[in-house]
């Protein structure tokens, strides 16, 4: 069992922030050494991370690794943090983009480095607490927390247009996490004056209440998803952020929209999901075909990636609000593949940017021959992307199809033939980037270096270990999703039967 | 006993691809060509092990199913990484590895030219498809036979497009004699091509997916053991669906109407992988999973009647195609779209054991035929235009002679191994109904008539390229063994399924036999078709007779009368030109499909994207800045305005209460 004492998560959560203190504290001309100590704080967190999934215990129902203590007394707020099947792989996942993050950023950086490292490693802190988060309160904190650091990166390290991506970056989530923050406000003083999540899923909030509390915070998870039409903020903010900043924004961030869904939104307000259920369905599906329409009219490599980002995240809301346990757990598991497979295409676009720092697809072509390792790369992540079998997309995709076929055939229709338009979109961009004759410009074009590949490759071994053992994941995911779900559809069900 | 072992089929290329994917480079193309090959040999030497296990067994229990993890588990979904192992599965086992082995060697001859890096991504790619090919026939649950489905459509797709680089091949026109130039279609270029392959066979994909959330969530099971059982008592309005769904992923895979469009261009691809994957194997998985499914696309009737209509309508149409191009490798593509037909016109009447008879024959003489135009474009630098060749068979003996033997049998000729199995599909469509016969009589006459004329025009005659003519040379024994072998097999196949009447076995349908005993009337004691034994005679003369007939009349129009064909063209120029176009079907899918799909997406990015909503959004934002600013004026900073404003507000306030 892990009724250790020891305060794993609080560490995971500390780690980083001493690590940025530490990054503070140094002279500012020794880049090599901030930003090994960072790297080095990053390896730390993910090595601490790792026995939450050693030592997580399938069959167990509720959270594990729990801690509470008192964090604002008066107010009967506690610091409440712990995992369980929905929230393992996302706080695993955010150790290792992180690491990811920092190694891709070695040579891209040239500026201010020490406040970049700083930052991304408050990032990480950031990032964590929303997954770990038992308190709304201490959701909310971790959550706004988040969006300081990157709209500063973005800001700060961004491209051309940084300025303008940073500032609507910052104001659409800000506008949906405001509506959160009510919400959170008018759940805690109706709940008795705890914002305790444990203690708020089993109490009994009014239907009409739950329909206003949902929309609240459905707003506010949305805006981060994105779900269509709110997801201009998106491309704008991957296309000027730096490519740690897109690797963190795809990889983690837009995964606390989807996060919330499953933590707070459907559990706490199961008696809304009927009402609401269907439209955001539909709207996963919108984006699901819109962003890949979108996505194949991009000129910008990297926006062409952006977009495929609401595509799918498409299937992973659509998935969520199937609520079988084939989809819904299929839904967490494609939220670790996204991370995973468009992190690496964020991660590729930068190893090209910074060679020759266009990201234009029309500037390429035939380049697979001079940088064969890159071109590898590319196609390898591209076809887990476009959900490959064999590698993790197809896994998600599959079962997220699978479960909402159950419940919708149209539904399911509808995103399947969304996976016929991913395969054009993506094999348009392996097309003008890999294939036809070689453009001149990139005659000097260099291959991949040992550190680029050393980023790369334990991606590469995600896809294939999730795509064929995807058992090693499902067998913690499954106990808790099914919990969830039952739990939303019983209460329904209840509810339902008392209004007859 | 091996066949426990089954998944050493797998593992050997599987290792193979590992080897020379990693380290291939390094370690020089000696060593890769004996891996690639090599593990390929293996897995044959396995496959072959397994028959013989099989064969040991009692009939009822030749269907061995090996586990080798739990793959995915969620909820009420199980899927194992499970494989079967049955005569039927053995058979393609058999096929892919056998000729894949051949055409594994051949290649080391065919590819010498490439740079090393190239030449191990070449066998890397080889193996792996040779791997994805395996998974697709010896899995044992509708999902990894989905995984092997997708993986052969990117090695496909990444085969197409080996040669990346190259740009479109322009066609020479054809000049009429009334001296009219007819531009013929330039050859669309690898790497679009293997796009174009993977895209069309997605939306295949599509309804095969479909299909298997369908089965799914009817049986409870992708298990073929356990989903076969329940069949029966499934309505058969449910099963009429799941089989339509999966049909339309082998119309995909199989190259059929209306989605047939990827094949031809699918010969951009360096020759071997034409032989490979889109003659002798990938393309008949369709058939392949029709005949796997056989349990419940015998509970359909109307799907079936829709198998054998698109089947025997795709075969007549492809042909027709194939009267008139003048690539050699387009003709045979046309002619393996034609046979893929015919082999679903017979799962489509219910003889799958024909059907399976057919794909074998046709993966020895199909292989063979290109295999042997490859060694062709060897001796003349990549040059493939019939029009630019002739008398090539003094130059090139033994490519000569194995392609007639690929031809002879392509066409049907009595005793050659296609011969065997198109008559046997011709006899049970008969059974079925005599215009489907009639539809495929008449494709065989033009399959003798087309693949003749290639022929004729290719290596008899004179030069017509002298230069290309005094380069040529005979190919090196590397390549030319492969193709001897195979000619062995084009053209001694037919004893693997000779006909009843001639008071012999049918071994096939026998070996067969306990993977189809679900069905009344089919296998070895029931080969014996409805038909009177004079009738049967009576088809097999007739189709000997026009097999013939096609050949006689290639001879007639291209060597004894040179002239006519021209005469023909010029007097039939519109059906001449809409043949040369290929009926225009991809330039109508441009039209339907692509553009309006690019238009909508531009649509969506610059109207809605960047238009509607950001317009809304900034617009917004600006709204609030200049309203801000607006407002911004109320403060003016003096302490009677506010008096004022306050006064004023007290009076509203109480009034509004006064006057309630």
């Amino acid at each position: 069992m892990n009724s250790m004492d020891f305060p794993l998560l609080s560490l995971l959560l500390a780690l980083p922030v001493a690590g940025a203190i530490l990054v503070a504290l140094l002279p500012r001309e020794r880049t090599e050494l901030v930003k090994g100590v960072a790297f080095a704080t990053c390896v730390a967190a993910l090595v601490l991370s790792l026995p939450l999934y050693f030592n997580f215990q399938p069959g167990v129902t509720g959270f594990q690794f729990e801690e509470v203590t008192d964090w604002i007394p008066g107010l009967n707020i506690s610091y409440h943090v712990g995992v369980d099947g929905i929230s393992l792989f996302l706080v695993l996942l955010t150790t290792l983009l992180s690491a990811v993050a920092v190694l891709s950023s070695w040579t891209a950086i040239t500026e201010q480095v020490k406040e970049y490292m700083a930052l991304m490693l408050l990032m990480e802190t950031a990032m964590l607490g929303v997954f770990v988060s038992l308190d709304l309160f201490l959701f909310y904190v971790f959550w706004e927390a988040s969006l300081i650091p990157m709209a500063l990166l973005i800001g700060r390290w961004g491209g051309t247009r940084r300025i303008y991506a940073a500032i609507k970056f910052f104001l659409f989530t800000m506008a949906g996490s405001a509506l959160m923050l009510v919400a959170t406000i008018v759940l805690y003083l109706w709940g008795g004056g705890t914002s305790d999540l444990p203690k708020l899923l089993s109490s009994q909030i009014p239907a009409w209440l739950q329909v206003w509390l949902f929309a609240a915070f459905a707003l506010a998870f949305a805006v981060k998803v994105p779900l269509f039409p709110l997801h201009t903020w998106l491309p704008a903010a991957h296309v000027e952020a730096p490519t740690a900043g897109s690797i963190i924004l795809a990889g983690v961030l837009l995964k606390m929209g989807a996060y919330g869904y499953l933590r707070f939104a459907l559990p706490l307000f199961p008696d809304a999901v009927p009402l609401f259920a269907p439209w955001l369905s539909i709207l996963a599906l919108i984006g699901i075909v819109y962003g890949a329409l979108v996505a194949l009219a991009q000129e910008d490599v990297k926006s062409l990636v952006a977009y495929s980002s609401v595509a799918h995240m498409g299937f992973i809301v659509l998935g969520t609000f199937a609520l079988t346990p084939q989809a819904v757990s299929g839904a967490v598991l494609q939220m670790v593949n996204h991370g995973l497979s468009t992190g690496g295409l964020f991660l590729l676009v930068g190893v090209l940017y910074e060679r020759r720092h266009t990201r234009l697809l029309k500037d390429y072509g035939g380049i697979w021959v001079k940088a064969p390792i890159f071109g590898s790369f590319f196609i390898i992540t591209a076809l887990s992307s476009v959900g490959l079998p064999g590698m993790n997309g197809f896994v998600g995709e599959f079962t997220i199809l699978l479960g909402t076929f159950r419940v919708n055939v149209v539904y399911a229709a509808i995103a399947t033939f969304g996976i016929v338009l991913a395969a054009w979109y993506l094999l348009v961009a392996v097309r003008r980037l890999l294939f036809g004759p070689l453009n001149p410009a990139n005659t000097d074009l260099s291959d991949m270096n040992a550190r680029e590949i050393a980023v790369m490759l334990p991606l590469v071994v995600f896809f294939f270990v999730i795509g064929l053992f995807p058992n090693l994941f499902f067998q913690k995911i499954n106990p808790a999703v099914e919990t969830m779900t039952s739990q939303v559809t019983q209460t329904r069900a209840v509810a339902e039967m008392s209004n007859e | 006993m091996i066949i426990q072992s089954i998944w050493l089929a797998i593992a050997f290329p599987l290792a193979g691809l590992l080897f020379n994917g990693l380290l291939g480079r390094r370690l020089g193309r000696g060593v890769v060509g004996i891996v690639g090959p090599g593990t390929v040999a293996l897995a044959f030497v396995v496959g072959l092990f397994a028959g013989l296990d099989l064969l040991a067994l009692p009939a009822q229990d030749r269907a061995i199913v090996v586990t080798l993890w739990n793959w995915i588990s969620v909820g009420s979904f199980r899927a194992g990484m499970s494989l079967l192992a049955d005569p039927l599965s053995v058979l393609m086992v058999l096929v892919v590895t056998g000729v894949g082995f051949l055409i594994h060697v051949y290649s080391i001859g065919y590819m010498e030219h490439e740079e090393d890096r190239l030449y191990a991504r070449f066998f890397t790619f080889l193996n792996l498809f040779i791997v994805s090919m395996l998974i697709l026939v010896l899995a044992d649950n509708y999902l990894l036979m989905y995984v092997g489905w997708e993986l052969v459509g990117v090695c496909s797709y990444l085969l197409i497009g080996f040669w990346f680089r190259r740009g479109d091949d322009p066609q020479d026109p054809v000049r009429l004699k009334d001296g009219e130039l007819v531009p013929v279609p330039a050859n669309l270029n690898p790497a679009d091509s293997g796009k174009k392959a993977f895209i069309v066979n997605r939306v295949g994909d599509f309804g095969f997916a479909l299909g298997v959330f369908l089965i799914w969530t009817t049986f409870g099971t992708l298990n073929f053991a356990d989903v076969f059982g329940a069949a029966p008592e499934i309505a058969s309005g449910t099963v009429t669906v799941i089989t339509l769904l999966l049909f339309v992923g082998a119309v995909g895979k199989s190259a059929q109407l209306p989605l047939y469009v990827w094949l031809p261009d699918a010969m951009a691809g360096p020759t071997p992988v034409s032989a490979l994957i889109h003659a002798a194997t990938m393309v008949t998985a369709g058939v392949y999973m029709v005949a796997r499914s056989h349990a419940l696309y015998a509970l359909a009737p109307t799907t079936s009647l829709v198998v054998a209509l698109v089947g025997v309508i795709t075969a007549l149409y492809a042909a027709t195609i194939a009267l008139v191009q003048t690539d050699l490798k387009r003709v045979l593509a046309y002619s393996t779209i034609s046979q893929l037909g015919y082999m679903f016109l017979a799962v489509g009447v219910g003889a799958y054991a024909s059907g399976m008879f057919h794909l074998t024959t046709h993966a020895f003489f199909k292989a063979l035929l290109f295999l042997a135009a490859g060694s062709v474009m060897h001796a003349l630098g990549d040059v493939i235009d019939i029009r630019r060749m002739g008398g090539l068979r003094q130059k090139m003996p033994r490519t000569y002679w194995t392609f007639v033997i690929g031809a002879l049998a392509l066409a049907g000729f009595p005793l050659t191994s296609g011969f065997f199995s198109k008559d046997e599909i011709l006899a049970k469509a008969f059974e079925f109904s005599p215009i489907l016969w009639a539809l495929g009589l008449l494709t065989a006459l033009l399959t003798g008539f087309y693949t003749f004329r290639a022929l004729f025009v290719a290596f008899w005659g004179s030069a017509r390229d002298q230069e290309l003519f005094d380069h040529a040379h005979e190919s090196p024994g590397v390549m030319t063994w492969p193709l001897i072998l195979l000619a062995g097999l084009a053209l001694f196949g037919g004893i693997l399924g000779l006909p009843q009447i001639l008071g012999v076995d049918h071994a096939l349908a026998g070996w067969l036999h306990p993977a189809f005993a679900d069905l009344e009337g089919e296998g070895a004691e029931a080969i014996h078709h409805g038909l009177s034994a004079g009738l049967e005679w009576g088809l097999l003369g007739l189709s000997s007779v026009i097999a013939l007939l096609g050949i006689g009349l290639a001879y007639w129009f291209y060597v004894a009368n040179p002239g006519w064909p021209a005469d023909l063209a010029v007097r039939f120029k519109s059906v001449f030109k809409l043949l040369v176009n290929k009926y225009y079907v991809d330039d109508l899918y441009d039209l339907l499909f692509v553009d309006p799909g690019k238009a909508l997406a531009r649509f969506c990015a610059q109207g809605i994207d960047n238009a509607a909503i950001d317009g809304i959004i900034d617009g917004g934002a600006r709204l609030i800045v200049q309203g801000g600013a607006w407002l911004g004026r109320l403060q003016t900073g003096f302490i009677r305005h506010y008096a004022l404003a306050m006064f004023l507000g007290v009076i509203v306030v109480v009034a509004y209460f006064f006057l309630r």
